[in-house]
């Protein structure tokens, strides 16, 4: 069997010493918040590095928690069997965070999605464009704040 | 046909101070009228056998609702098209998206025109026949690719594209294999061609004396053979006619755009194809051309390979062959209840049937004959020829519910890689072997 | 010819097309037949169904997950249930758990079903198709029999099923494994080894591994490019681990020219998982233990907390993420659709093929529409 969440978190941590922000442990599944900054180091280290080998972007999620929006990685290793929840926060107005399509190319979709859904721009995407509203959708429907509108191009959605 | 108005013209008194050429041109009407109700009923009834021919392949029941079995059921399409709205694209040209249907119509319906049906019957009797049927038929791609270019579709625009190089492509070894037929044949003339076989096994007024190797050994040896089915064009030179009789095929799926080559239309792919935007009345005009050519080129092979009109077997074999079949099928019946072993049984009764006529050497063919009425020649010649040509008709239905369909560049790999060189090594041979026995 | 220049067309494909499997659009470039370029545009269907999630309770959402991927939906009840379950620290009772994995396998058999008879169609061979219908209805039939739903079904609850099984159930269901089980050699000699199918499908649309696992595919997608993953085996859910079942891989078949990662494997591989599935049924059937088929609190309120739980659904991985605040409701509830991420490498293999490939490809891949748009 893989690596265990421990193990995981103190590669990174001695890899990228400031990287984390926190851990949590005592949860059902433990998780760790890495700085936006970073974050496409870390990531591309998670998946270049031998032992921890995570080829395979699971799922990439946007979440709100009315104060921030927060994106969420749920890595797994196909060959070592193990697998991680990696976290990164970013602030309502204009959220930002670097793309990781470069490292796993589902990240394109499911990013295109997040931005769909969410709002968060995530820097050197190459086409973020929404994916499931239409082009000329007003807002975010995901956000907590997100007002349902009264009408679409003058078709009244109530 | 002419001589038919000739006579009528001599006969009826009252026809007598109108110059010829008006009861002609009256005549020439009628017949048309004839035969286009009859291209279009029969293309009706044989959208109701394909769809019973699917259903019965698809584990289904087919249309049932519409008359007994369902056997009304295309008359009721052929209500519902007429009924429809005929709806033409705001961007299409105009003219030519209208035109486009009947082009496309009068270039199969033409050929019916010169298809021998019966012992000296056909609608007009030309001594180019093949060559005409195969000018008129190749007319239709005109058509297509009107239609495709006025419907400003480009599902259309690549149907018709799809369709004139299938088309154009496929006419080369269809050409090439009639071409070796011909050479066999000595005629361009289709009532000749089936006129001149002798059921015993010559060509009189054709170049061929005799049957060929090695069917001659059968016939010069056995004075109670009688040849029968062995004597029509298909079983001339043994391989090579048969291998001519695979390729027309083959190039008949193709160019009547039919499963495996329906890549013109490939619903799949491009929606609908060359016909994507016509609706109505027009489209069945398309339609009904797809059936009246399917049986263009069935009737055809059935002219250049089954002998036409002419009975396989003789009285004998006829009547043995049912008897038997039908003796086997009570055999089988009450061990299986596989309606497709049962239907074996029955074929292979039928084919013991066949076998034990030939040997007994029973030199009669025509019932007609038999009984001493010479106007029974006539329905049975067009009895045996519609059950020929729909054999072959029911054959391309069958493969159509069978098969998955090729794509474009292995379309065009098969026609000018395998069928146009096998076609003209055949047409090879077959030239040598027409020498060696003339 | 060199030095003829054709102009590229753009054609729109769908979302009205007989073969974009509902309502998705395909804007490609094409030059002549050739494909140049092929962009996916989805979305027609969305309802945002993860922002329903966050407005019903648990157990309310459950129907809107049968409504995603309505022709294997017993895996998104399934997924959601797993999810909420372990939010509430419980487990289903064991004979729940037994026929959870019935009704799953059942459900994958006839999503496959489906996947093979239209791909043919996609090929253009129609009759499989009704073949592959009249066995689904078979299985639809049972599913009626059992929960009163043919296709969106609200089957498996949180802490359960919705209803117990009988033995009719199970006598028919033998009844449809006898039937069922020689209908696969019917199919592979109507359409897998077709020489027309074969050169259809054979060496077209090939996913290198570490193409399908960067782009994320799961599922027969994944298997058919020679990866061995699967859920059910790697990370086993209710009581998977106890059954005997291969996991059927894409192969180099050199006698028909197929390769790893092609569209004919990614069809047969579906094919074969039938087969496995039909086994998994049998062993299922042979032991039911009895005892509560339905066991759940009754108020459903989990702590706060978040779990992601993934299954092995007919398409690939179904993830549900939920994220719960301690209230009826939960606070986020994500999807992690199979057929959307599998769709996202469409524009990378979809590019120089010819139009009729590009069919065969979108058929292999076996997307639901609404699973993608939700």
């Amino acid at each position: 069997m893989g690596l265990t969440f421990k193990e995981i978190v103190e590669k990174v941590k001695t890899q990228f010493p400031d990287s984390i922000v926190s851990t949590q442990e005592e949860v059902i599944q433990p998780w760790f918040e890495t700085k936006p900054e970073i974050l496409n180091k870390v990531c591309r280290f998670l998946k270049d590095d031998i032992e921890l080998d995570f080829d395979f972007c699971e799922s990439i999620s946007g979440v709100d928690d009315t104060k921030n929006l927060w994106v969420v990685y749920h890595l797994t290793s196909l060959r070592k069997k193990h697998l991680i929840i990696l976290k990164t926060k970013t602030e309502r107005e204009n959220s930002q965070l670097p793309t990781v399509m470069d490292i796993w190319k589902t990240a394109d979709w499911q990013e295109r999605e997040i931005y769909d859904l969410y709002g968060i721009k995530f820097d050197g995407h190459h086409d973020l464009r929404r994916i499931l509203l239409p082009e000329d959708w007003q807002g975010h429907p995901l956000r907590k704040d997100y007002k349902f509108p009264e009408d679409y191009d003058g078709i009244p959605l109530r | 046909m002419k001589e038919f108005i000739e006579h009528l013209y001599n006969e009826l008194e009252f026809l007598e101070g109108l110059p010829f050429i008006i009861p002609f041109i009256i005549g020439s009407f009628i017949l048309a009228f004839i035969i286009i109700n009859f291209i279009a009923v029969f293309a009706g009834v044989c959208t109701y056998i394909e769809r019973k021919v699917a259903a019965r392949i698809q584990a289904r029941v087919g249309p049932y609702m519409v008359g007994p079995h369902g056997i009304l059921q295309w008359l009721a399409d052929a209500l519902k098209l007429l009924f429809k709205e005929d709806t033409v694209p705001e961007k299409a040209d105009k003219l030519l998206f209208k035109l486009a249907p009947f082009i496309v119509f009068a270039g199969s319906f033409a050929c019916w025109v010169a298809l021998p049906l019966a012992p000296a019957f056909s609608p007009a009797r030309l001594n180019i026949g093949i060559l005409y049927i195969i000018a008129f038929g190749s007319s239709v791609i005109l058509g297509i690719l009107m239609a495709g270019w006025a419907s400003s579709s480009k599902w259309a625009l690549f149907g018709a594209m799809r369709s004139a190089a299938q088309i154009v492509s496929y006419e080369v070894p269809t050409g090439l294999t009639i071409l070796a037929m011909l050479l066999i044949t000595g005629t361009l003339d289709m009532h000749n061609t089936i006129a001149q076989i002798n059921l015993d096994g010559t060509i009189s007024g054709g170049q061929s004396q005799g049957l060929p190797f090695p069917l001659n050994y059968f016939s010069t040896n056995a004075d109670n053979f009688s040849a029968g089915m062995f004597s029509w064009y298909i079983f001339r030179y043994p391989p090579f006619t048969f291998i001519a009789f695979i390729i027309i095929y083959i190039c008949a799926l193709a160019e009547t755009n039919r499963v495996p080559f329906d890549i013109p239309e490939a619903e799949s792919e491009l929606v609908s194809g060359y016909h994507t935007e016509y609706s109505g009345m027009r489209f069945s005009f398309f339609f009904l051309s797809e059936y009246a050519n399917m049986f263009v080129f069935s009737a055809i092979i059935t002219t250049l390979f089954l002998g036409g009109w002419l009975p396989p077997f003789n009285i004998t074999g006829s009547l043995l062959a049912p008897a038997c079949g039908i003796i086997l099928y009570m055999l089988v019946k009450g061990k299986t209840t596989d309606p497709a072993n049962r239907f074996i049984a029955f074929c292979t009764g039928a084919g013991i049937g066949i076998f034990l006529g030939v040997l007994s050497g029973d030199k009669n063919y025509w019932f007609a004959d038999y009984l001493g009425i010479q106007s029974l020649r006539f329905i049975e010649g067009l009895f045996w020829f519609f059950t020929k040509s729909f054999g072959l008709v029911i054959l391309m239905m069958w493969l159509r519910w069978t098969i998955p369909r090729y794509r474009v560049d292995q379309l065009m790999e098969l026609c000018w890689k395998k069928l146009t060189p096998l076609a003209f090594i055949n047409l090879f041979c077959i030239g040598i072997l027409e020498w060696l026995y003339k | 010819m060199p030095g003829i220049k054709t102009q590229e067309i753009l054609v729109n494909m769908g979302p009205q097309h007989p073969s974009t499997h509902g309502v998705l659009r395909l804007v490609i470039k094409t030059d002549g037949e050739l494909v140049t370029e092929v962009t996916p545009i989805v979305g027609y269907l969305h309802r945002c169904a993860e922002k329903i999630g966050e407005n019903v309770t648990y157990d309310q959402w459950i129907p809107y997950t049968d409504r995603m991927d309505y022709i294997a939906a017993m895996g998104n009840n399934l997924g959601i249930s797993l999810a909420v379950e372990k939010l509430l620290g419980m487990e289903a009772p064991p004979r729940a758990q037994v026929i959870r994995v019935l009704v799953c396998e059942l459900n994958r058999v006839a999503s496959h079903l489906i996947a093979f008879g239209t791909f043919g169609l996609d090929v253009g061979a129609f009759t499989p198709f009704l073949y592959a219908w009249r066995e689904r209805e078979m299985i639809l039939n049972l599913f009626e029999m059992l929960c009163g739903a043919r296709m969106t079904f609200n089957y498996i609850r949180i802490g359960g099923i919705s209803f117990d099984i009988d033995q009719k159930f199970i006598d028919k269901t033998k009844e449809f494994i006898e039937w069922f089980e020689p209908r696969i050699k019917e199919y592979n000699d109507l359409l897998t080894y077709n020489r027309i199918f074969v050169e259809r499908t054979a060496k077209i649309g090939i996913i290198s591994p570490e193409r399908a696992i960067s782009y994320g595919l799961t599922g027969p997608n994944l298997r058919a490019s020679g990866v061995n993953f699967d859920v059910r085996k790697d990370f086993p859910y209710c009581g998977y681990e106890k059954y005997q079942f291969n996991i059927p891989l894409g192969r180099d078949v050199p006698e028909i020219g197929a390769v790893t990662g092609d569209c004919w494997n990614r069809y047969y591989v579906r094919i074969e998982e039938m087969i496995e599935s039909i086994k998994i049924i049998k062993q299922t059937l042979e032991n039911i233990p009895a005892g509560e088929y339905y066991d759940a609190p009754k108020k459903i309120k989990p702590k706060a907390g978040e779990v992601y739980t993934r299954i092995e659904n007919a398409r690939g991985i179904v993830g549900f993420y939920i994220i719960s605040d301690g209230s009826e409701k939960p606070v986020r509830a994500k999807v992690r659709a199979p057929s959307f991420i599998n769709l996202s490498i469409l524009p990378e293999i979809g590019k120089n093929v010819l139009v009729a490939d590009l069919i065969a490809i979108l058929g292999s891949i076996d997307i639901v529409l609404g699973e993608i748009d939700r």
